[in-house]
């Protein structure tokens, strides 16, 4: 089982980001996914940034991947983005099928991302055809979804030639708008934002009217008000799941590292916090936490 | 310029070709398709006689087949390309790329349309979807007028928009805060904030709450307006202020912007709502019909008529219509 940190969703300074990298170069992280993927104005970090810390990441041992836009909508989104496929050295995740184009055009392998709409073994072995070499399973999808879905013949197949990926821990990517939730919540129209999520590094909670948690906003994107948690399901990966996600927090994120690499196997029961869930994995819904 | 108006029902569908749509769209009785509610939608007899009833008026029923396939129930779907085609369809929805492959290479001559549930919102998106001999693609409610623009000169294949209805404010296929609260999402379960999940209390001062698994959603105080609890339109709080975080209860209207959808080229113009009643389809289909009639005789000379904008006012949400996405100032 390997552990990968997915790209930051939120929006920090260069200096966070630039130490949070560090951190990983140190970590025993086996792969690590770097990019913008929420909003094309959050530019703190530019290509070249990217690709600096790529190629320390790569030089401590990491695999990196570079993960692309989710959303993208204007054509020059999509210039940025082919700057990205075309990088000549890294393997790239899409997060749009639009990056699957792009890359299926100069015959390149690719990551499908979580937010790519793949829930069936014959859309896997399409992609499979089209290039992919890892899928990273849509968050909503449980466990017993994969495993029908992976014990399918269509996919027993060629299961050799793919790795899975779950996104496991962290607050969890659930919806994307032509709005921006953080610039509304300041009372600023999206072209005025002056990119105020970089204020919310953690993003801005949203509570129901008797004080439930229940989103957190991070720009264009809405997440779970809860952290996604799997550390005590890893066991029920075993033989499903090649790559386990954790989705880089403001705080604590290689602590939460350690303590999956220690419960690879699901020996011992890690203590949930109060606002963690795992419901998607075991076929409920996904803020609930057993 | 077509008008394509939804149907959940038989009255719906007469009541769509009888008042002027061009093309109706309807789905089945399962959860293939993204309104999977009860007591709507199409069994396969129904879809033939839909078929008969639309063809005998000249005009072309489109079936939506686009919710994603499960991988223990695919069959669901590869019969229910299967049943539309067997009922003289003349065109079919697709979301996931498996039915569209399927559908691409069993069919070809059926006409294949893009669903908004697959969310193309650029160029290089709708190049991937080509490759399954797509012929149109709805475009989602995200974009603004300057970017569909742009998709329209940049791509040669026909484009479809929202013109009227709810308003979906994520970008539709990729939002699982349905699933996220309820367990069921539009990409699994065919529905968004499903209606069995619902819960309406009255507290002891009048106030009224509405309810999603448990989860409020709103408020409602006596004599307030109360709609339905759709999880993205409910009133929570966000940095001590109370407010409609992500979107008010209010419709898509587009009637302004006809002179510049036709401009620009759209092939289609698409009304939300197979949920609704006949009298609503045939209310919204005569001012669509009448809309459509006066920009196609004098594009410039257009103007949005008091009478239209009244009605449409009257059957939307709260009895509010924005320009939603396709207004810069919406964001």
């Amino acid at each position: 089982m390997k552990f990968s940190l997915g790209a930051i969703q939120y929006f920090w300074p260069k200096q966070v980001v630039q130490n949070f990298y560090r951190q990983a170069a140190d970590s025993a992280v086996d792969i690590v996914y770097l990019g913008e993927t929420v909003c094309s104005k959050r530019r703190e970090l530019k290509y070249e940034d990217y690709m600096e810390l790529a190629h320390m990441l790569r030089e401590a041992g990491k695999q990196v991947c570079l993960s692309t836009m989710t959303l993208l909508e204007a054509p020059s989104e999509l210039r940025e983005l082919r700057r990205y496929c075309d990088n000549g050295e890294f393997l790239v995740e899409a997060n749009d099928v639009g990056g699957i184009s792009l890359l299926q055009e100069n015959q390149l392998p690719f990551i499908a991302g979580p937010a790519i709409n793949c829930y069936n073994h014959h859309s896997v072995r399409r992609l499979l055809n089209m290039g992919m070499t890892r899928w990273v399973v849509p968050v909503e999808l449980s466990r017993d979804w994969l495993q029908d879905l992976l014990g399918q013949t269509l996919i027993t197949d060629v299961r050799g030639c793919f790795e899975t990926e779950v996104f496991a821990f962290g607050h969890m990517p659930l919806a994307w708008s032509g709005r921006c939730f953080t610039a509304r919540s300041e009372n600023r129209p999206k072209d005025q934002c002056e990119l105020c999520c970089i204020q919310y590094p953690e993003g801005r909670t949203v509570t129901s009217q008797d004080g439930q948690q229940v989103f957190v906003l991070n720009g264009i994107q809405t997440q779970s008000g809860t952290r996604y948690n799997l550390v005590n399901q890893l066991g029920s990966m075993q033989g499903l799941v090649d790559v386990v996600r954790l989705s880089p927090q403001l705080d604590d994120t290689f602590d939460w590292l350690e303590k999956f690499r220690a419960n690879q196997h699901g020996e011992t029961q890690v203590p949930l916090a109060k606002l963690d869930s795992n419901g998607y994995w075991l076929n409920l819904a996904g803020l609930v936490q057993k | 310029m077509e008008l394509l108006c939804p149907a959940g029902s038989m009255p719906a569908l007469k009541a769509a070709v009888e008042n002027g749509a061009d093309a109706v769209y309807v789905g089945l009785k399962d959860e293939t398709n993204a309104r999977h509610f009860a007591g709507l939608n199409l069994d396969e007899a129904g879809l033939a006689e839909a078929a008969r009833v639309v063809h005998r008026h000249g005009k072309k029923l489109h079936v939506a087949i686009n919710t994603f396939a499960h991988a223990d129930t695919w069959e669901t779907w590869r019969r229910a390309v299967d049943m539309a085609a067997r009922a003289g369809a003349d065109v079919l929805i697709l979301a996931d790329l498996a039915v569209l492959a399927y559908a691409a290479e069993r069919y070809p001559k059926l006409e294949l349309h893009l669903s908004v549930q697959a969310s193309a919102t650029n160029a290089a998106a709708i190049e991937f979807y080509r490759q399954f001999r797509i012929q149109r693609v709805v475009l989602p409610r995200v974009l603004s007028m300057n970017q569909v623009r742009a998709i329209a000169r940049t791509t040669d294949i026909e484009l479809e928009v929202f013109a009227f209805g709810s308003l979906c404010i994520m970008a539709e296929g990729r939002c699982y805060l349905s699933s996220y609260m309820t367990g069921e999402s539009p990409n699994t379960a065919g529905a968004c904030s499903p209606a069995r999940f619902v819960r309406w209390d009255e507290t002891e001062d009048g106030t009224l709450e509405s309810r999603l698994n448990d989860i409020l959603i709103d408020r409602f105080a006596p004599g307030e307006t109360a709609g339905y609890p759709t999880l993205c339109k409910g009133r929570f709080e966000v940095g001590g202020e109370t407010y409609h975080a992500l979107e008010e209860p209010t419709s898509l209207n587009t009637l302004s912007l006809l002179p510049e959808l036709y401009r620009e080229g759209i092939a289609s113009l698409k009304i939300e709502g197979r949920q609704r009643s006949p009298a609503y389809v045939a209310q919204i289909t005569r001012v669509w019909r009448q809309a459509i009639d006066a920009v196609m005789a004098d594009p410039t000379g257009f103007s949005v008529a008091q009478e239209w904008d009244r009605v449409l006012a009257s059957l939307s949400e709260g009895s509010q219509t924005t320009l939603g996405a396709y207004h810069r100032k919406w964001k």
